[in-house]
């Protein structure tokens, strides 16, 4: 086993060449490229922050999409030029505060996050107390009434039309130190005691209980920790776009992350990003199974929505023959490294294998077993 | 609103409430049982439209033969998905089962956007369903009252085959205890199956039904009504076959009285719907009719 501090400097080190990768990505990738790698960071933040929701705390929440539009359409408010704003309200003009102010990048991002926890708040406290499936229903509920309110409240939303002309701050940078920070912050909290609080009511709720873990305010905290996420994730979403509308968060983004999460692994940091990053990079290279095909003389005409079919199958066969998905609820470690190397050189001096077991079974993650009920 | 307008809404509120309420059927039978939400019930409520209309439009059917293809197709549709989809997983935690019914639903839903194209189709319309009746002094559609009637049959035939038959009883049987039922040697696999064959039929009359109604049909036309449906499900108290349709209903003659009543806050009609089902689920999670069920330590 590694130390804790040798754990830290590697940490540090991978994040620094992460950000040198960027660098070059920045300086020598084209727009297409870029684009695609600003939205993989923003899916990581999005399925990290559902899969803490869903996985670590076991509350199974089909609101995220919700949570995005808040932290969007706060954070798209807050940047837009203020003439910007008088041109695309034609409808009815913006209330009052909004349309005489306009702030910078992080506090407009950091702001959708807070309104997006407030809403986390708002619906969490009702909701929270109802289980399982009745939550997924009544989640789903809350983020079709953000959905509604977004359309029907054109003094601040701007209707269906949505807003246009949002400045695009969002560049590799932002959204990756975002999704850095997203997962280093949603980590350590899920290896503190509170992490643990969590699982334990994941778990078993009754027990938990007993344990003397208050469910109401664990639950209610994860919940707006997750939706806080949320809200950053929309306002980078937003700020790449540069043009949103309710369409843009509807239900099919929370199903689109929930795909990412099942597939990773529900219940693993590291599998959520696995996920995301593979979501993010199949839809564009399964693009060619839109596009029309030439076999020999037989042209057959491109098939918009082929991706999601595959994506959806590929969610039910992981469902039912491979539920854990690929990381299951095991997270990445640099002790893998180090148990390899230990492998490499313990063969090569051709020590007993008994002690190799007696290591493995050490570092060995103590998982409950992941079944819950 | 004079007494008129306020009869015309009212029937028109019953006819929509007579659809959810034979899909909020399907959907609280196979809750009663299984207790899961079958999240691709109202996607099997879509692709009804589409095997009617097909069935009239392609193959030229005369349009009783092409309901009725409809309805014994889409039962063997649903039967297929719970072959497919749940029974490997009867016994997984519940929420891998919501999450496959989730998969399901998205996968129905892209498949009808990548078969049928994404683009509305118009239903075809019947001329002696159209006709205009003027019934003391209220000039309504007689689809409007053929609609409930159908709605009313299939639900007498529903509580015959749930109280009379014997493959009622298992069901009734397995919607107590399903170990001891199997005990007891019932076949619970066919039995679920059964239920999923027979709530997807239902499923499929009131999709031909909605669809006569409201003649546009689209890919994901079903997710709405599918929700709406367990909503009423869960409002008349899951698990319960009357509660449902009473539910079903309810929830069709408050949409439409109040876009009739409030017209200025008819783009708010969800919200209303989705918060009278929150409001239930924390003040009466039993519903209406439902029993109350113990969470189990």
């Amino acid at each position: 086993m590694l130390s804790k501090r040798t754990k830290s400097i590697l940490n540090l080190i991978a994040i620094v060449v992460l950000f040198l990768l960027l660098w070059w990505a920045d300086v020598k990738l084209d727009p297409f490229s870029k684009r695609i790698l600003n939205v993989m960071a923003i899916y990581v933040i999005w399925a990290v922050s559902l899969n803490f929701i869903n996985g670590t705390t076991g509350i199974f929440s089909l609101g995220h999409n919700g949570f995005a539009a808040v932290g969007a359409y706060a954070a798209a408010l807050l940047t837009m030029p203020i003439y910007q704003k008088q041109m695309i309200f034609f409808l009815k003009p913006l209330i009052y505060p909004l349309n005489s102010i306009q702030i910078g990048f992080l506090p407009a991002t950091l702001i959708g996050g807070a309104a997006a926890a407030l809403f986390g708040l708002l619906v969490g406290a009702p909701v929270l107390r109802l289980k399982g499936d009745y939550l997924a229903i009544a989640t789903l509920g809350f983020s079709q009434i953000i959905f509604v309110l977004a359309n029907n409240f054109p003094s601040i939303t701007n209707g269906a039309l949505g807003l246009k002309g949002i400045p695009p701050y969002t560049n590799l940078f932002w959204s990756w130190g975002w999704a850095v920070f997203t997962i280093v912050f949603i980590g350590r909290l899920t290896a503190s005691s509170y992490g643990r609080a969590l699982k334990a009511i994941r778990e078993d709720e009754v027990a938990a209980e007993a344990m003397g873990i208050r469910l109401s305010t664990n639950k209610i905290l994860a919940f707006i920790i997750g939706a806080f996420f949320a809200g950053i994730g929309g306002s980078l979403y937003a700020h790449l776009l540069t043009a949103i509308d309710p369409k843009a968060f509807s239900f099919f983004l929370t199903f689109n992350i929930l795909i990412m999460i099942v597939i990773g692994g529900l219940g693993s940091i590291t599998g959520s990003i696995i996920g995301a990053i593979s979501f993010a990079f199949l839809s564009e290279w399964l693009r060619f199974v839109e596009a029309p095909m030439k076999i020999g003389p037989l042209t057959i005409p491109g098939i918009p929505g082929m991706r999601m079919v595959i994506f959806s199958i590929l969610m039910l066969v992981v469902m039912l023959f491979y539920r854990r998905g690929i990381m299951g609820r095991n997270e990445f470690s640099w002790d893998w490294f180090y148990i390899l190397y230990k492998k490499l050189t313990i063969r090569r001096k051709k020590q007993p294998a008994k002690r190799l077991e007696e290591k493995q079974v050490n570092v060995e993650p103590k998982e409950v077993k992941a079944e819950d009920e | 609103m004079n007494i008129q307008l306020f009869l015309q809404n009212l029937a028109n509120g019953v006819s929509l409430g007579s659809v959810y309420a034979l899909i909020a059927i399907g959907y609280t039978l196979i809750y009663g049982i299984l207790r899961l939400i079958n999240f691709a019930h109202g996607d099997i409520f879509m692709l009804a439209t589409y095997f009617a209309f097909y069935g009239i439009s392609l193959l030229f059917l005369p349009w009783y033969v092409s309901f009725t293809l409809t309805v014994i197709a889409i039962a063997l549709v649903g039967f297929l998905i719970d072959r497919i989809a749940y029974k490997p997983l009867r016994n997984a935690p519940r929420i891998s089962a919501l999450i496959t019914a989730i998969a399901v639903s998205l996968f129905l839903e892209n498949f009808a956007i990548v078969v049928f194209g994404g683009r509305p189709k118009p239903f075809p319309v019947l001329p002696e369903l159209n006709k205009m009746s003027l019934i003391g002094g209220i000039r309504i559609q007689n689809l409007t009252f053929v609609i409930p009637i159908v709605a009313i049959l299939s639900l007498l035939l529903l509580i015959w085959i749930l109280f009379k038959t014997k493959i009622g009883m298992a069901m009734r049987a397995l919607s107590r205890d399903i170990d001891t039922t199997k005990l007891m040697g019932v076949d619970a696999d066919k039995i679920i199956g059964f239920t999923f064959a027979l709530g997807s039929g239902l499923a499929a009359i009131g999709g031909i039904m909605y669809a006569m109604k409201y003649p546009s049909i689209y890919p994901l036309m079903g997710i709405m009504v599918g929700l709406k449906a367990f909503i009423a499900a869960v409002i008349g108290g899951i698990g319960n076959v009357l509660g449902a349709a009473l539910g079903g209903f309810f929830l069709g003659v408050m949409e439409i009285m109040i876009v009739a009543l409030f017209p200025s806050l008819s783009g708010f009609r969800d919200v209303f719907t989705f918060s009278i089902f929150i409001i239930f689920l924390i003040v009466k999670p039993t519903g209406i009719m439902g029993e109350s069920m113990e969470e189990k330590v």
